[in-house]
């Protein structure tokens, strides 16, 4: 199905990912050259208070784009917004998805989320997806 | 200590959107498109060519911003965005810089929290903006006392 053909209150298909792993944040680190060691040595997230080691938030947005991937030749997200909600540990499995909350003009504005297996959103924010008119 | 260096800027740094880079990266949100990583399919698309995750523009190097110093650890990212006006090309060239938008201050039961707004602008060579991001970086007041030290 189309982006355009979606209707106000339909969602994307939504993407649950794998337990998050400890290499999943190690590859992140490496591509994105964020190497706070919070998000991969144990001994590190725990002196700075955590229980353990936590996800890039960085990584979880990146995640949560897929959504839109394949929709490239009808258009391309034009605005990416995230509030780093919650914090996202190992084994976690995260679940991403976006609803249509609104059409204006040539954009499709979504509402977008990233949930934890509570439910709970670890990040959570909007996508205007603009359509091409050719 | 932040307040000073609102409005101040980093010096243009040449970016390139280098092929391999956008793939590890694309790999590394779980995401390895062919639009990212398949040239042949790249090249079918309207795009001609292969484009960047929108997140991408993350490891690009914005320069550095005078006087504006951050500690190494204790820093929150508390929301990030980005706008575009159009993805990024694979192999194009993109004049990158920062600036300070903003800093300010909220008191809440864990002290006072500092809030520090960072603008990142992405141009093309006739300086164009491709894109822009915006992160707010949360510093606590243990962090910032820190700093002083």
């Amino acid at each position: 199905m189309k982006i355009a053909e979606y209707q106000i209150g339909h969602t994307l298909p939504s993407v649950q990912l794998p337990p998050v792993s400890r290499m999943d944040l190690i590859k992140y680190s490496g591509a994105s050259g964020d190497f706070n060691p919070i998000h991969t040595i144990d001994a590190e997230a725990e002196k700075a208070g955590l229980p353990g080691i936590i996800a890039h938030g960085m990584w979880t947005m990146g995640n949560l784009s897929k959504l839109f991937t394949s929709y490239h030749e009808e258009g391309f997200i034009k605005t990416f917004t995230i509030r780093f909600s919650g914090m996202v540990f190992l084994e976690d499995v995260i679940t991403l998805k976006a609803e249509l909350k609104e059409k204006v003009n040539e954009s499709s504005l979504f509402s977008v989320t990233a949930e934890n297996g509570q439910g709970q959103a670890v990040i959570k924010g909007n996508v205007s997806f603009h359509l091409y008119q050719d | 200590m932040f307040e000073e260096t609102i409005g101040k800027r980093s010096k243009r740094c040449i970016n390139v959107v280098e092929r391999g880079a956008v793939k590890k990266f694309a790999e590394a949100i779980g995401d390895p498109h062919p639009i990212y990583v398949d040239r042949d399919y790249g090249r079918a698309s309207r795009y001609k060519n292969n484009i960047a995750p929108p997140t991408f523009p993350r490891i690009f190097d914005y320069g550095t911003i005078e006087g504006l110093r951050l500690p190494e650890a204790g820093l929150i990212h508390g929301s990030q965005d980005f706008e575009y006006n159009r993805p990024l090309i694979v192999g194009e060239e993109i004049v990158c810089f920062s600036k300070v938008e903003n800093y300010y201050e909220k008191s809440g039961t864990s002290g006072t929290l500092g809030f520090l707004v960072i603008k990142n602008f992405g141009e093309d060579s006739g300086d164009n903006v491709i894109f822009t991001s915006t992160t707010v970086i949360i510093i606590t007041e243990a962090v910032r006392k820190g700093l002083k030290t």
